[in-house]
């Protein structure tokens, strides 16, 4: 049974690895769309994780080991916090040994990595990356812990796979304090993940760059490894989402064949809705200027607690 | 802990109209005020039509219906055709930047909440737990008529109160008696033709809509 459930936990890891790119691939391609453009198709970002891995990578000479070892913790990282957050099944041995609170100390620390290794080089770009970046961090991180303090004041568990039994196999009920929750929650999404709003994942204008202006130093397998991270990023906190707010589907436990028969399933018609709904939120937004994005995150932050707030009045 | 259904899509609608007053605070666009206007008078139709139907007081469909009419679809229309016809649409400068005034939104919120709280211990009916959401309502829509500067914006502020206030009495007490109610649907008519008069009249004299001008008293 051990042993199983062992597995079970590599085996969901290794699938949101495996599945991560393909979500970024289908929100880029409904940008296409949705821009009248016929796009790459589903499959590029691992046509370009491909491509990248079979380059050779240029590293700046004064270079420190700390720039070498970042794509690698940063990778690490976003694939434990993917076996903390259920996609699939909720049995994972991993999410016992960490809750919410550690998850969002995880995304600190692969931040903070990241951080660290633009100022690495000590170039004028990087080092104005990894300031803005922690400036979104450090106001996306309390609103995204009064969103798990929401939903945890419902389930009475700082545990996601708890969170999710009762929310989705618990007695069906209206939580207005949810409605609040999951619009901080999409807002911090946008902002800790560099969709449009905040950021421009794909343009290279240093004025306006965040979180491309601390990757700009990385080639090749580094370089491969820090895109695979950012899908690997998205895809968990697209999970985050849906284990929170529409968790109806997942497997209890450790799944047996024919929960799994609806939970695959199940996952990949959210990941089309949300992908989708992602690609509109981004094309009928336009980037806001960097000093708007502190009054964006406050608003995130404001919902959240007023979430908590009617949960405490409304007393469901 | 499982409450009826209906009780939960009152609780619903109260979170959404809460939801609805804190965007409106932070909105900047006049004709985007107006639309949130419209879905909150849109929301509190929906929440008087579920107390009506569950409490079977019937003549809460007359304050319904009247809701619908006047707040949804012609309030709106006036103000849109104002706003459109006095050139306003564009600007409205607040007092204060959005988070401050959101934060001190937050705290009118958990006042309101603290304050409601003993009085809906003491009530039995089925809308009680949301009678600190519509003091909140009405506190932030106050707020919002302090920290704009535009007449318009104003307007739509005691409008919004308004509608705090109509949930209030809901969630209260089922509605006040028809007379009150039809009395006060007329004020607010009457009240949104004269003060659209006035905006033209602020407009000749001082060629803007900033009630900042109203404050100096002498012409020199």
């Amino acid at each position: 049974m051990n042993t199983r459930a062992f597995t079970m936990q590599l085996i969901a890891i290794a699938f949101a690895i495996i599945v991560a790119p393909l979500l970024i691939g289908w929100v880029n391609q409904c940008r296409a769309w949705l821009q009248n453009r016929r796009g790459p198709g589903i499959l590029q970002p691992y046509r370009l994780i491909r491509k990248l891995f079979h380059k050779d990578a240029v590293i700046a000479t004064n270079a420190s080991p700390l720039f070498r070892l970042v794509p690698y913790v940063q990778f690490a990282s976003m694939g434990l916090a993917a076996g903390i957050i259920p996609s699939l099944w909720t049995g994972l041995p991993f999410a016992d040994a960490a809750d919410t609170i550690a998850l969002v100390g995880l995304f600190a620390t692969a931040r903070m990595f990241l951080a660290l290794a633009a100022m690495d080089i000590g170039t004028a770009f990087g080092s104005m990356g990894a300031r803005r970046e922690m400036l979104v961090g450090f106001l996306a991180e309390p609103a995204l812990l009064m969103v798990f303090f929401t939903a945890s004041l419902i389930s009475h568990s700082t545990s996601l796979p708890t969170m999710v039994n009762v929310l989705a196999h618990g007695p069906l009920a209206i939580y207005p304090s949810l409605a609040f929750a999951s619009i901080s929650f999409l807002m911090v999404l946008l902002a800790e993940n560099a969709r449009i709003p905040v950021d421009n994942p794909s343009t290279h204008l240093e004025l306006t760059m965040i979180h491309e202006a601390t990757v700009l130093e990385y080639s090749a397998r580094h370089l491969a490894l820090i895109e695979w991270a950012s899908a690997l990023k998205l895809f968990n906190y697209v999970c985050i989402g849906f284990a929170l707010f529409v968790p109806w589907g997942l497997a209890q436990g450790l799944g047996n064949l024919p929960d799994l028969a609806i939970a695959v399933p199940a996952l990949f018609i959210k990941l089309v809705a949300v992908g989708f709904g992602l690609a509109l939120v981004e094309t009928i937004n336009a980037k806001m200027r960097i000093f708007r994005v502190p009054e964006f995150l406050a608003s995130a932050f404001l919902l959240a607690v007023l979430g908590l707030l009617v949960h405490l009045l409304l007393g469901h | 802990m499982v409450t009826p259904l209906s009780s939960q899509l009152i609780d619903l609608c109260a979170a959404v109209l809460l939801l609805l007053s804190f965007s409106m605070l932070s909105q900047r666009r006049v004709l985007t005020l107006v639309d949130l206007f419209a879905l909150q008078g849109g929301t509190l139709f929906v929440s008087i039509v579920v107390v009506a139907w569950n409490t079977h007081q019937y003549q809460l469909f007359y304050s319904a219906a009247l809701t619908l009419v006047l707040k949804v679809i012609f309030l709106p229309l006036i103000l849109n055709r104002l706003i459109r016809r006095l050139g306003a649409q564009w600007e409205t400068e607040t007092l204060l930047n959005a988070s401050a005034t959101m934060l001190i939104g937050l705290l009118l919120v958990i006042f309101a909440f603290t304050l409601a709280e003993p009085i809906s211990r003491l009530a039995s009916t089925i809308t009680r737990s949301t009678l600190g959401i519509a003091l909140a309502i009405v506190m932030l829509s106050f707020l919002m008529m302090i920290t704009r500067r535009k007449a318009v914006t104003q307007v739509i502020g005691f409008l919004a109160m308004e509608n705090g206030l109509f949930f209030a009495a809901t969630s209260a007490t089922y509605g006040m008696p028809m007379v009150v109610e039809l009395g006060v649907a007329l004020d607010v008519l009457v009240g949104m033709v004269i003060l659209g008069v006035f905006f033209f009249h602020i407009r000749e004299q001082f060629d803007s809509l900033d009630l900042h001008n109203l404050e100096s008293l002498k012409e020199d």
